[in-house]
């Protein structure tokens, strides 16, 4: 037994190479990868046919619309967050092998979010510009998004997580995530709205902040404890 | 079968499982020690899957207890594989998750020995059913796991690659590993001492 080496699983690695892996199978199947950015900015474009061409009246409604659209953008993604891993198998080997697995989730949302919430956050202005937002809450918007993307792909994975084994997991997978996705949506939107208002948006932005902090810490434990139960 | 506890890898008490209202074994004891090929034998739908899941401990919906004494490596029957990778892609995830040092030459060293030279950087959706199951077992080579876990290690693979699979098995045993493959063809594993499991359909 003795010659069978045994070496220490290290976790900067794993984390590496989780991102590494999941960032270059995005890559090779690019479809994929830019269909919830295109949702996003057909979406941005109906709103102005749907409520009218008022300058005024897109303005109003352009924080409210481009942070639902980020979030439901963000869902339309979720769904294969874990499913296609779940089918080829290399999940069972991640929960087998990943120690802890806690770190693979959270190197599988960081990739996930680097391909979805990302771009997302850096088309977002291109879409303000279509619903005459004012340019002066153009960095305030960017700012909350940045903050409040990665949020919403970290507790989506805990709804995608459990719902991996399910064979219509996505109905039931929005019906868990998107009420936790509420405070992200009124903090994000409402800082937005208050730096249009002339009012200082920084305790939303704060609190943001806190939010992902938490979201980042917590999450990828209920998410690893979820894919144990998805997989059985 | 040895009772020394350094040299059991496995130990399963009184395992019972039941799926959909059948039950799929009862009170079933098994240890694997070093240097033991055990063949888990069984029809289609009695439980094999099931049972090595469970050893595998990738579900806990069953009764008893099962003690594993060291790494394990499981082949599913889901090869483990991602399709939009190359095998050397694939075969680097696994040395990383596993923890083992293994430069890209030394991959490759295990590709060509799995018969896979030239394939090294060919996406794995490429290959056929037989040279993904190569890919799939190649990581066994560098797991440096005492003790596998094969499901159906001969699917869909050729008598060359069938031969492989018994050198490899053959050689973990001779190095103080073990092995549980659930298969229905014989796995002819050359001196292994073999333990086949008839369960109960």
């Amino acid at each position: 037994m003795s010659e069978i080496a045994i070496a220490e699983p290290r976790i900067g690695r794993l984390l590496t190479a989780q991102i590494r892996r999941d960032l270059t199978v995005a890559f090779r199947s690019p479809g994929e990868m830019i269909n919830p950015l295109v949702f996003y900015l057909i979406a941005v474009t109906l709103f102005p046919f749907g409520v009218g061409p008022g300058v005024e009246r897109n303005a109003a409604i352009a924080a409210g619309v481009l942070w639902v659209l980020a979030l439901l953008a963000t869902l339309l993604a979720l769904d294969a967050l874990f499913r296609r891993d779940y089918d080829d198998g290399t999940l069972e080997q991640l929960a087998l092998h990943a120690d802890p697995l806690f770190v693979g989730v959270l190197a599988k949302v960081l990739a996930h979010w680097l391909v979805t919430g990302l771009p997302l956050t850096v088309f977002a202005p291109l879409g303000a510009l279509m619903l005459h937002l004012d340019p002066a809450a153009m960095p305030t918007l960017v700012v909350t998004l940045l903050l409040g993307t990665p949020i919403l792909s970290v507790i989506g994975s805990v709804g995608a997580a459990l719902t991996v084994g399910l064979r219509r997991g996505a109905a039931l997978l929005a019906l868990i995530v998107l009420p936790l996705y509420i405070p992200v949506l009124i903090l994000g939107a409402g800082a937005v709205t208050a730096r249009l208002d002339g009012l200082d948006p920084t305790p939303q932005i704060v609190w943001l902040a806190a939010l992902l902090a938490f979201a980042l810490t917590s999450a990828p434990f209920a998410a690893a404890q979820g894919l144990r139960v998805g997989l059985e | 079968m040895t009772s020394e506890p350094e040299h059991c890898l496995l130990h399963a008490r009184s395992l019972s499982c039941e799926r959909d209202g059948r039950l799929l074994f009862a009170k079933l004891d098994l240890t694997i020690a070093a240097g033991d090929v055990v063949e888990l034998r069984g029809p289609n739908g009695s439980g094999k899957t099931t049972l090595l899941r469970c050893l595998a401990g990738l579900t806990a919906d069953f009764e008893g207890d099962v003690e594993r004494h060291t790494p394990i490596a499981y082949c599913g029957h889901r090869g483990g594989l991602k399709a939009e990778l190359t095998p050397l892609e694939n075969l680097r995830w696994y040395a990383a998750l596993a923890g083992v040092d293994v430069g890209v030459g030394g991959l490759c060293e295990q590709l060509d020995a799995m018969g896979l030279e030239g394939y090294a950087l060919t996406p794995c959706q490429q290959l056929s059913a037989g040279q993904q199951r190569r890919v799939a077992l190649a990581r066994l080579r560098f797991a440096s796991a005492p003790l596998w876990l094969l499901d159906e290690p001969l699917t869909s693979l050729d008598e060359h690659g069938c031969a492989l699979v018994r050198d490899l098995l053959d050689a973990h045993r001779r190095a103080g590993g073990g092995a549980i493959c659930a298969t229905h063809a014989a796995l002819e594993v050359a001196g292994a001492r073999t333990q086949s499991l008839g369960l109960r359909a």
